[in-house]
């Protein structure tokens, strides 16, 4: 019994935001499948008095002082858009309207 | 002036010869740039090479010797970055396609350390996109040839970084580590790497795979080349809040302190069936010289050894699915011709940006953070984590170092393992508990095969225990040869 079916792989990938193709599917659904099975095993070890381990070295959140720093230009920081508008990122509408798109 | 020999010279040399005024900055950057030239387009270790860049900077490093001012201990040193560490003005692209083009506007702490201590970087290395892999064959641009063999990889993600250090393309390099990444390669390619403490080293302008597990770190032809450079890029960055605020060692000096009174632990986890036989009689070999040197030989388990690849497969795919949810099309890098919607932008523009690899990775961790999922997958993973970092706890209360296998066998062919991507996993399996664990760890040469493959040994230390490290590496380093064999010129 596969552990994971194509279908899975598709609502996977749009819960990701990844558009793949039927034969990207077919092939990831295969290996997802032996490597699932692989994973499997941590699932025989007894953890129930284990704490989650989040970080490698003990770790206190720092805090640092809330003060304005200067920081990238908007010139900067938008050097690398592939698209942009005025002093903004360039997307698609999200909003349904008739009027001028940007 | 003496012209300089840049094959198989150490960091220490060329550094040396900068200041005592044997030769210029600019002509061992001119030595690696025309070795660059005229040999890497059979390896393949270069993403960019920055040719006038390295130069103005060679000749800055000149002046200031001239001026009677100390350029610093990395001297006029070329080096070679990762292409994983953003590098202002110059592009940088993590080994994928879907940041092709992009050209940070910001330095990573640790190329502003190298620069701040007389370091020239040369260019950027090639690697697994987005550090995923263990062979380079993953590369969105062009796999890394093992300049011991071409036929074989150089090992992953960081192949460029080891391959070039190798091959005398530059004196050293600075790679990252998630699961192996810095070790595997040195391994394979037959010199030092080291994956030091989690924090010791600043993550601050290295391209996130995952977060908790990404190790910047040094590679050298020798062990103190990589100490060197470990002084030089380590200690806290107020840019990076898990970096550690503990004082850097003095590792230099650690490698060559003796091995008087240490105890060196072998875990008997490391050592099971399918391990390739030439290298564990090589690295029993490099056990026996550390014993004879004067290091106490203790036996110790690190029992969950066996559940650490899949712990591993887990942490670290969840985290590279959310790491990676950043590349959208909207800031930076590829962005999809035609999209209608928001959606279908990201939807397109990663389907398009991404190789294989990141695209298995990113499924499966968003397949193990899904909701219903998320406690018998990720959850659990975090719970053997701890128990795998526990092992190496109990470990060090009764030893100061563990020597291990770095790779269970020499390098493959290319092409040999990238059909099936649990066996290409397997290839980290020495590697991937240290990384869960955060311990420092280093791979150095310590043989051969018949063929003429390196051999790795591995050497992993407690939490900042790499003056540990150094003391049993450097001492080994000094009675065997190893690290002076070079492999040919490729023709």
């Amino acid at each position: 019994m596969p552990r994971i079916q194509p279908d899975e792989v598709r609502t996977i990938a749009a819960l990701a935001r990844l558009r793949l193709s039927e034969p990207e599917i077919e092939r990831m659904t295969h290996e997802l499948d032996a490597i699932l099975e692989y994973i499997d095993t941590v699932k025989n070890l007894d953890t129930g008095n284990t704490e989650p381990m989040t970080h490698a070295v003990p770790f206190d959140c720092p805090l640092r002082p809330d003060e304005p720093k200067p920081s990238l230009s908007v010139e900067e920081a938008l050097q690398n858009a592939p698209r942009r508008h005025d002093a903004f990122f360039e997307v698609p509408r999200i909003v349904p309207g008739s009027g001028e798109g940007a | 002036m003496a012209s300089p020999q840049v094959v198989g010279a150490s960091i220490a040399e060329l550094a040396d010869g900068v200041r005592a005024r044997k030769w210029k900055a600019r002509e061992l950057v001119e030595s690696f740039l025309d070795r660059i030239h005229r040999l890497d387009g059979r390896l393949g270790c270069y993403l960019l090479v920055d040719a006038d860049g390295a130069r103005w900077r060679a000749d800055q490093v000149d002046a200031a010797v001239a001026g009677g001012r100390d350029p610093g201990l990395l001297a006029g040193v070329p080096i070679g970055l990762k292409d994983i560490f953003v590098t202002r003005g110059l592009e940088t692209t993590a080994g994928s396609k879907i940041l092709r083009g992009f050209v940070p506007p910001y330095e990573s702490t640790v190329s502003t350390r190298l620069a701040a201590a007389g370091a020239i970087a040369l260019g950027k290395l090639n690697m697994d996109e987005f550090a995923m892999g263990s062979s380079n064959e993953n590369s969105a641009f062009k796999p890394v040839r093992n300049p011991w063999d071409l036929e074989r990889v150089p090992g992953g993600s960081s192949g460029g970084s080891a391959a070039s250090v190798a091959a005398s393309l530059c004196a050293g390099s600075l790679g990252t580590d998630t699961g192996g990444s810095i070790r595997q390669p040195a391994s394979l390619c037959g010199v030092a790497g080291m994956k030091p403490t989690y924090g010791r080293v600043s993550r601050y302008g290295v391209i996130a795979f995952a977060s908790s597990l990404d190790h910047p770190g040094p590679f050298g032809r020798t062990v103190e080349d990589v100490a060197a450079l470990l002084e030089v890029i380590a200690g806290h960055d107020a840019c990076d809040a898990t970096s550690i605020p503990s004082p850097v060692g003095r590792y230099r000096q650690a490698c060559a302190a003796g091995l008087a009174g240490l105890r060196v632990g072998v875990p008997e986890e490391y050592f099971q069936a399918g391990m390739d036989p030439e290298v564990e009689a090589a690295v029993r070999g490099a056990i026996d010289e550390i014993a004879r040197a004067g290091a106490k030989l203790v036996p110790v388990s690190l029992p969950h050894t066996q559940y650490a690849v899949a712990t591993y497969y887990l942490v670290c795919t969840a985290e590279a699915s959310s790491n990676l949810a950043r590349y959208d099309g909207v800031r930076y890098g590829h962005r999809t011709a035609e999209a209608s919607s928001l959606e279908e932008l990201y939807s397109k523009t990663r389907g398009e940006g991404f190789g294989v690899e990141p695209k298995r990775r990113i499924i499966l961790g968003t397949y193990v953070l899904r909701s219903g999922y998320y406690e018998a997958y990720y959850g659990k993973a975090l719970r053997v984590r701890r128990k795998i970092a526990d092992d190496f706890r109990a470990a060090f209360s009764k030893c100061d170092v563990l020597a291990t296998p770095t790779s269970p066998t020499a390098a493959f062919k290319l092409g040999e393992r990238n059909a099936d991507p649990l066996q290409m996993y397997l290839a980290d399996i020495y590697t991937v508990a240290p990384a869960l664990a955060g311990v420092p760890a280093l791979s150095q040469g310590c043989g051969f095969t018949r063929a003429n493959l390196p051999i790795g040994l591995q050497l992993i230390g407690p939490p900042l225990g790499e003056e540990a490290i150094f003391r049993v590496a450097g001492e080994y380093q000094r009675r065997t040869d190893w690290h002076k064999r070079l492999p040919k010129d490729p023709s």
